[in-house]
């Protein structure tokens, strides 16, 4: 099994897209040691520097998988991975889907929705909080988190993508006073 | 008050369907663009406010439900919003096409990167638009969290979730497997009354 790296791939992240319950984050550190302690398909320094990478990308963190896979196996590899973390669960999540359409308009079912309402909206927040913790730049992210939650908060039409060169820009001037060339 | 069970499932919509193609490329679209992650925040943007195709009651609850199964919280919503607007080509559209430019567009990073590999200004511009992306999570979050909130059982477990997991850093399983069957009793007792 072992010999075969698409193969390899697929067991290796097949698993954990099921039990990724609360987003991609919550099997990042799963990811990173399959892919680094297991099977030595990346070194630590790659391994975040993909994750750089994967934040900043469109779309979402999770396709450090995807990364790895390409790393590993070519455009085999990115397809065989991005599969194995990708449909597994959206399967699960297509026959709830069904499930929810065929009993539309159940009490059980609003009370159900109005129960998770509060974890979703609590995770989202955390989640923010937690990708700054991380985050490159210290205070500076920070204060451009801040400024970017505001201005869409306060300006409805306001475009992200102001906001997301606002943020590159700011970074990239303190890059250049902190690390003059 | 106590009649409400007895009401009728309201009608699924009155408006003409959302063409296939439509809501391919309105994904496509949030796909390509969604630099910096944040991708819920985009869709809510895109689905609710600009196209108006979701009422913000419909995405919020697509969004708990996304979030609870496993999975990648974007890809779910991306499905049960195809979905809910398309049936089951929906869904395979709206995943297909919110993850195909991604998939192409960080291995082609991944190959500069490899070229380009550790320049610092490459690495801080990133940075820079991760950070600013954080808005539209928190956004999101805001408008998730005032729908929530609507007594205090429900703002307690939503403060209760924020703090496990944002603030202490518990990993986030065990966390949800005591809040969420906590969150549901105090759901079906409320309805209960």
């Amino acid at each position: 099994m072992r010999d075969n790296p698409l193969l390899a791939l697929l067991v290796t992240f097949a698993p954990l897209s099921l039990a990724s319950i609360g987003g991609g984050l919550s099997i990042l550190s799963d990811i990173q040691h399959q892919s680094v302690d297991v099977h030595h398909w990346l070194t630590q320094a790659q391994f975040l520097d993909d994750f750089g990478i994967s934040r900043a990308a469109p779309g979402p963190n999770t396709l450090i998988v995807t990364l790895i896979g390409w790393q590993v196996a070519g455009w085999a590899g990115a397809a065989v991975a991005s599969i194995a973390i990708f449909v597994p669960s959206s399967v699960l999540v297509y026959g709830l889907a069904r499930i929810w359409r065929r009993y539309r308009g159940a009490p059980w079912q609003a009370k159900i929705e109005r129960g998770l309402a509060p974890i979703a909206a609590g995770l989202i927040l955390a989640g923010g909080l937690n990708v700054l913790r991380t985050a490159d730049g210290g205070w500076l992210a920070w204060a451009v988190a801040a400024v970017s939650t505001l201005a869409l908060l306060r300006y409805q039409k306001l475009s992200p993508f102001v906001l997301l060169g606002m943020g590159a820009l700011v970074f990239a001037t303190a890059n250049l006073l902190v690390l003059p060339a | 008050m106590t009649e409400t069970a007895a009401l009728p499932p309201p009608p699924l919509t009155t408006r003409p369907p959302i063409g296939l193609a439509a809501l391919f490329g309105a994904f496509l679209h949030l796909g390509i663009t969604s630099f910096g992650g944040g991708l819920s925040g985009w869709m809510h943007r895109e689905f609710v406010g600009r196209r108006g195709w979701m009422s913000e009651a419909d995405f919020l609850s697509g969004l708990a439900m996304a979030q609870a199964m496993p999975g990648v919280n974007v890809v779910n919503l991306a499905l049960w919003i195809g979905f809910a607007l398309r049936g089951s080509a929906g869904a395979v559209l709206a995943v297909t096409g919110v993850l195909a430019a991604p998939i192409v567009v960080i291995i082609l990073i991944g190959v500069v990167y490899g070229r380009y590999g550790g320049l610092a200004s490459v690495h801080a511009v990133l940075a820079g638009v991760t950070a600013a992306a954080v808005g539209l999570s928190l956004t999101l979050g805001w408008r998730a969290a005032r729908r929530a909130a609507r007594d205090l059982a429900s703002l307690a477990i939503l403060l209760a979730t924020f703090a496990a997991v944002g603030v202490l850093r518990l990993p986030m399983l065990p966390v949800v497997a005591v809040l969420v069957p906590l969150s549901l009793i105090f759901a079906f007792r409320r309805g209960a009354r």
